[in-house]
């Protein structure tokens, strides 16, 4: 194992089942210690890469190495290199928490003086102390993932993967599930695929957008909303005339411009739609530009695109790629 | 083959704990310890000239066919019908070893299984004071034969079951492939229609496959190469194909 390589080094990887490509040409590198979201619609290949990751299905073309290994030619080493959590988390239904995980240490080859004790400290960090002597199939939905969580972090692999980790959790269990996650932070590589994106905005340092087989956009959540949106957005409550605010706009930022003019409340104040191409912070600036005579601000909130904006912005973005494309052949044709 | 005995010992410990194993066991005992009731029957009512040994291995296809599917159905089916083939494949550990665990397991048991069946020739000898009704050259050479046929079915069982992710069609699977090699073989070699011609060669093919006349040369204590290398060589054939199954099935999940 190369410690200077990444974590995870994905090449133009192919993979059709039955003439369906299921993954597109996708390449992405991801880094020692960072925790990657994989987001995508349902049937964009998600669950395909990551079992292609696992070295669970062979790949029809392009290169996998985790942390410096091929996936292709040295699948055992990689096994070796990772936890897997694999989506809807199949378990034993007949075997004990303890006795599962005692099973899959000795699989994942944890010397057995050291086994006990990491049993005892993944079960106290996934809050299963309670249950370790419970049957698995007793145990509620929220036990269960934490189980299958438990069971990806117990031989202290490198790199993670879990696919879809928090589905079916309430909100308190998706908070520690999400705090147990971020604690893996530097330590190991994670790589999760979610499709509750506060969620993953929340945890992940980096989002890799996937749809139709491709990667349709990579990068921090604030990358990715400048790439998709480019414009900062500020709704202000402002009371005065109109005509003259784009002057004192102006003279806050010139970039600053009025994009959309609200009708006048009762009171006199009216919503007003201001963007700019900066992104730093002009809040302070535009409080202090506002503060004469002339204009009453009553509020000023800056507009951010959720992860979710992102999300359905780059995968509309792609959908209107693939259905450019045969327009824009049929003329040839 | 470094995870071979922690697969083993947990696949054992499944089916300990697995109802259908139980199910499979009792019916097992049940119909054994009948049949070993009825020959006493025969044999206290008029003098036989083969010993209770030879007789009591008569039936061994019956629990054969029913037994061996109860024990196997489950085993790789259900791992796929789950799921949990993906988190044990994504360990590492080797197609083959999981297949070979579930096959020992399986086999293991079965062994057993009709190894407890000696306990009955154990009180009989115990309670009749005469030592004639132990006769320990059909007796071995029974038992040996289970052992050796036990392993190509135990075998076609795990095929069976690593065709299909439903354990039903497995079991029934199983059931057909193995009454197709005791059952079928029996009844096409007494066929006087494959010694015509052409067909000859089939002929001398299924007389070598012949479990019933394996099972009569085991008893009367001789131990034929030929029929031994036919369940090893049978054996890894079905171990082979199931291997490859799963593998199949992983490249067009």
């Amino acid at each position: 194992m190369s410690d200077s390589a990444p974590a995870i080094e994905v090449s133009h990887l192919v993979k059709t089942y039955g003439g369906v490509t299921a993954v597109s040409d996708i390449s992405f590198t991801v880094a020692r210690g960072e925790i990657v979201g994989f987001l995508g619609p349902n049937g964009a290949g998600k669950s395909t890469t990551m079992r292609i990751l696992t070295g669970y299905l062979p790949a029809n073309s392009g290169s996998v190495r985790i942390c410096g290994i091929p996936v292709a030619t040295r699948p055992g080493d990689v096994k070796k290199s990772i936890g897997y959590m694999p989506e809807n988390n199949p378990l034993p239904e007949d075997m004990r928490v303890s006795e599962y995980l005692y099973f899959r240490g000795r699989l994942k080859e944890v010397a057995r003086r050291q086994l006990g004790p990491r049993i005892d400290e993944v079960l106290e960090v996934c809050d299963l102390k309670r249950v370790r002597h419970k049957i698995i199939g007793q145990l509620s939905k929220g036990y269960r993932q934490r189980v299958g969580i438990a069971e990806a972090i117990l031989a202290e692999p490198p790199v993670i993967i879990m696919d879809e980790p928090t589905i079916g959790l309430d909100p308190h269990q998706i908070l520690i599930v999400r705090d147990l996650i971020a604690s893996l932070r530097g330590r190991m590589t994670v790589i999760i695929s979610s499709h509750i994106l506060p969620e993953i905005e929340m945890t992940c340092d980096r989002v890799l957008i996937i749809n139709q087989g491709r990667v349709v956009a990579q990068g921090t959540p604030a990358d990715l909303r400048r790439e998709m949106f480019g414009l900062s957005t500020y709704l202000l409550d402002v009371a005065g005339d109109p005509a003259a605010l784009p002057a004192a706009l102006a003279a806050v930022d010139p970039s600053l411009a009025v994009s959309a003019t609200g009708e006048p409340a009762a009171d006199g104040f009216r919503r007003i739609t201001v963007t700019t191409a900066r992104h730093d912070e002009l809040g302070e600036a535009l409080l202090r530009g506002l503060a004469g005579p002339a204009f009453r601000l009553r509020s000023l909130h800056r507009v951010e695109p959720t992860l979710e904006d992102v999300f359905l912005a780059a995968t509309r973005r792609s959908w209107d790629t693939v259905a450019a494309k045969p327009a824009a052949q049929a003329p040839a044709a | 083959m470094k995870h071979f005995f922690t697969l083993l010992s947990h696949e054992i410990r499944m089916l300990l704990v697995s109802p259908a194993t139980y199910v499979a066991a009792t019916l097992f005992l049940g119909f054994m310890g009948l049949v070993f009731t009825k020959i006493l029957e025969i044999y206290s009512s008029a003098p036989q000239e083969s010993s209770p040994a030879s007789v009591y291995f008569q039936l061994f296809w019956l629990p054969a066919c029913v037994m061996v599917p109860l024990l196997t159905m489950k085993c790789l089916a259900e791992e796929r019908r789950l799921g949990t083939i993906e988190t044990l494949l994504t360990t590492p550990v080797t197609t083959a070893e999981v297949v070979l665990a579930k096959f020992g397991a399986a086999y293991l048991l079965y062994v057993a299984l009709w190894g407890s069946t000696a306990g009955f020739f154990h009180i009989l000898r115990r309670f009749s004071g005469d030592v004639r009704f132990l006769d320990t050259g059909p007796l071995v050479g029974g038992f040996l034969f289970i052992a050796v046929s036990g392993l190509f079915f135990v075998a076609l069982g795990v095929f069976a079951s690593s065709v299909t992710r439903n354990q039903s069609v497995a079991g029934i699977f199983g059931c057909v492939m193995l009454a197709g090699l005791i059952l079928g073989g029996n009844a096409l070699s007494d066929s006087a229609w494959l010694e015509q011609g052409l067909l000859r060669p089939l002929k001398a093919v299924v007389d070598y496959s012949h479990v019933f006349s394996h099972r009569d040369d085991f008893t009367r204590g001789v131990i034929d190469s030929r029929h031994v290398l036919f369940y090893f060589s049978g054996t890894v054939l079905a171990l082979i194909f199931s291997i490859l199954s799963v593998e199949a099935k992983l490249l067009h999940a």
